[in-house]
């Protein structure tokens, strides 16, 4: 693992942040550079992706997380990936060409915070109806909803 | 009880009321587990509480061969659709028993993902309390949609639901 970090840290210098917490791998990185970084953990033998999630610290800029979770089979591993998002329209480029255990995992993120995908073949809501207003998992989205729901009974 | 001719006993009542009997002791329940209110709706049709007893243990996985709808558990935004579907695909007549504190009112979850009370999409003729209801309650209010329906019951018209609600309003 820790060859695996040096050369990390080689082939993209300062831009990536390494850091331990609670005996896991953490990696910080700018948004620009997640489709680089994990395509080179892929390569280096993380080739599962667990799970991408989100994480909304309203009163930060940027404002949103944006985590990866990494496995390495061979290393029984596993890393975490962070990237900041925020802005009016939160974006990141996303990584489906390298896993397509992304693509539900990258509608939820987008259908839950309005986190939108760059290069994302199917970017539409997953959990809440088609024409649901709002991202509920926003921490200034009203526990009641925002606007009319949409109606209960479809023609 | 009277006897014909050749002292064969005869029972008198009106098709109204035989069909109502009939119907009450064969219901066949829509499973429509949704939650936890599901696991206690099994052990209802189960050995140890035996539904069957009160033949209403013929849980039907397709609508059209069910004339009761157990809705058990609570019921999402994105769900209700779906429900009412069901409901308008199941024969006449039909019945809908709302099993536990969600699906009666919402429960505990009163916001913008559940819906506020199954009775907004389709019309509910037993409330079951509980959180969730025990086997016994959930067989307490199949006994009294029996004798709703011997009694004649409501009428089978739904009535139109409210086209849009703010959830927790």
């Amino acid at each position: 693992m820790n060859e695996l970090l040096d050369a990390l840290r080689e082939t993209f210098g300062e831009k990536v942040a390494v850091a331990q917490r609670i005996g896991q791998t953490v990696l910080t990185l700018p948004k620009d550079d997640i489709v680089d970084v994990v395509r080179f953990l892929k390569e280096h033998g993380f080739s599962i992706l667990l799970d991408i999630t989100g994480v909304d610290h309203l009163e930060r800029d940027p404002r949103f997380d944006v985590v990866y979770h990494l496995y390495h089979l061979q290393l029984h591993d596993l890393v975490r990936l962070v990237v900041q998002v925020g802005g009016e329209e939160p974006e990141l480029p996303s990584v489906t060409q390298l896993f397509s255990a992304a693509n539900w995992a990258e509608r939820e993120i987008y259908d839950l915070f309005g986190v939108t995908f760059s290069g994302h073949p199917d970017l539409r809501r997953i959990m809440m109806p088609d024409d649901w207003i709002g991202h509920p998992l926003r921490k200034d989205y009203p526990l009641t909803g925002l606007g009319p729901l949409p109606p209960l009974v479809r023609e | 009880m009277a006897t014909v001719d050749d002292d064969r006993p005869v029972l008198f009542s009106s098709v109204k009321k035989l069909s109502a009997w009939a119907r009450s002791n064969s219901l066949w329940p829509a499973q429509f587990g949704l939650a936890c209110c599901a696991i206690e709706m099994m052990a209802t049709a189960a050995s140890r509480f035996d539904l069957s007893r009160f033949g209403a243990e013929v849980m039907r996985a397709s609508p059209r061969q069910a004339d009761v709808m157990i809705v058990a558990g609570r019921v999402c935004q994105k769900m209700a659709p779906v429900v009412r579907e069901l409901y308008d695909q199941m024969p006449e007549p039909k019945w809908v028993i709302a099993m536990g504190a969600c699906a009666s009112c919402g429960g505990v979850f009163a916001n913008y993902a559940v819906v506020q009370g199954v009775d907004r999409v389709v019309p509910v003729d037993i409330y079951v309390p509980g959180c969730p209801p025990s086997p016994e309650g959930l067989i307490e209010g199949v006994m009294r949609l029996q004798k709703k329906i011997r009694e004649g019951g409501r009428p089978v018209l739904p009535p139109v639901p409210p086209a849009t609600e703010v959830a927790g309003a």
